[in-house]
């Protein structure tokens, strides 16, 4: 019997070897499998994120009011700027990018490595951006106070505007030593002592007539709750137990310890893409300068990158909108 | 190997005279749409903020949609995605997005419940 299966373009045998359904190597294939992978674990983190902040839902802080910050702006309110210009620079780095590819198509070696340098520019300016991000967040902006019950109680005046505990802690009223490990049992030590310690923010709290609470939680109009003069007073007094400035995994001024928590983790693990991405280009663009590819016949490993890349660039857009917009 | 390229976006409707111009035509997009974003995000029109759909603001299923628009345009374009064959496209696609409703639509409902719970019941938040 002569009829046996065969595809019906090529005439070659369909089971014999060689046969590319999908039409793309191997090194790409697996690039996508790895991108399809790496996809989950990201939505895994944001659909936690999501989880959390459903959880808390009228509670979660602002990202308006948290992201404020400009580099060499000081004291002027730009929400989310920065971050637009993040976005920019990396959505640049990946139009480099397939402008390198679209080069290798064309054996433009020439071509490749500029666009490869300036993408691996892109990719450093991003990275060193994150790290601003994180130092403004960590270092905190206004200063807070913690409740026995872990909430977060920020200061504002009677006009609405933010005030600092600096500008109204009276520093002196009482003395605060730093626990450290060889003085007490268990050797347990304490963190870095805040500037000023919680009678000081009380006396100045009750010192200031004009000074307001906001509490955690957000009313209809999806912004915090104030509370009014007595409630303040009466709440600074029965709950306040410590003082807060800027982030760590365990207290954050800005709200609940988890915004922190996904803030640090999710960023950090994109920042830490962009960072091997900018590692790999560099590889790839020593093996172009060396010509590398030029001898192989085909620039398809700029290709594999490049996939990587934009990736990363993609997962951005996701991490832009869920942890700044919405 | 041939590299063709599809050069028409927008269901044909767009069509670029090469691969290069169409790059750039993307980058265009992308930066409007991220410009909208911004602008909304810094404006936030109340009638965007007080109508809900689905128990969400209108205006954080607009910036959703558009996110999901720029990911089409990223993967489509700088991924070369619409030039790939049917079967890898489905293959990376369905799988990721089915994997990903699934996962989203599981966490959010049960972190919803959590809320409810605390919400109407007794217990105080002490994590």
């Amino acid at each position: 019997m002569s009829t046996t299966v065969t595809s019906t373009d090529t005439g070659e045998n369909t089971w014999g070897g060689g046969n590319q359904p999908l039409r793309a190597s191997y090194g790409k294939l697996m690039m996508w499998f790895f991108i399809v992978s790496d996809a989950l674990t990201f939505s895994g983190f944001l659909a936690a994120y999501g989880f959390s902040r459903f959880k808390f839902i009228d509670s979660w802080p602002i990202a308006d009011e948290v992201f404020t910050h400009f580099p060499g702006l000081h004291g002027v309110n730009a929400p989310m700027y920065y971050v637009a210009f993040m976005t920019f620079i990396l959505i640049m780095s990946s139009v480099t990018m397939v402008l390198a590819v679209d080069a290798g198509h064309h054996m433009n070696k020439k071509k490749v490595t500029f666009y490869m340098f300036l993408t691996i520019i892109g990719g450093a300016i991003f990275v060193g951006s994150q790290a601003w991000e994180w130092a403004t967040f960590i270092q905190g902006d206004y200063g807070a106070v913690e409740t026995k019950g872990g909430k977060i109680l920020q200061f504002q005046n009677v006009d609405g505007e933010r005030v600092a505990l600096s500008e109204f802690a009276i520093a002196g009223v009482s003395e605060r030593e730093q626990h450290l490990k060889k003085n007490g049992v268990w050797y347990y030590e304490e963190g870095t002592p805040t500037t000023y310690n919680i009678e000081e923010v009380k006396a100045g709290f009750v010192a200031n007539p004009d000074l307001l609470i906001r509490v955690q939680e957000l009313n209809e109009k999806g912004e915090k709750i104030v509370l009014n003069r007595e409630e303040s007073l009466a709440k600074i007094n029965r709950d306040a137990v410590g003082v807060v400035e800027g982030a760590n995994l365990y207290h954050n001024e800005y709200g609940t310890p988890l915004f922190a928590d996904f803030f640090f983790f999710i960023t950090g693990f994109h920042g830490f893409h962009v960072f091997s991405g900018v590692v790999i280009n560099i590889i790839i663009f020593f093996n172009v300068l060396l010509g590398t590819y030029e001898r192989r016949g085909h620039y398809e490993m700029v290709e594999k990158v490049g996939l990587y890349w934009h990736f990363v660039d993609l997962v951005w857009v996701f991490v832009f909108t869920f942890f700044y917009l919405v | 190997m041939a590299h063709e390229h599809k050069l028409a976006i927008f269901r044909g409707t767009l069509k670029f005279k090469s691969n290069i111009t169409k790059i750039w035509g993307i980058l265009i997009i992308l930066s409007i749409v991220t410009a909208i974003e911004v602008v909304l995000g810094i404006i936030k029109p109340e009638i965007l903020t007080e109508t809900t759909f689905i128990r969400m603001k209108l205006l954080n299923w607009i910036f959703i949609l558009l996110t999901i628009f720029k990911a089409y345009y990223i993967t489509w374009d700088f991924m070369h995605m619409r030039d790939e064959v049917k079967g890898l496209r489905r293959a990376v696609v369905w799988t990721a997005v089915f994997l990903i409703c699934y996962l989203v639509f599981i966490l959010l409902t049960e972190g919803d419940y959590i809320f409810d719970v605390y919400n109407t019941g007794f217990q105080s938040w002490d994590f």
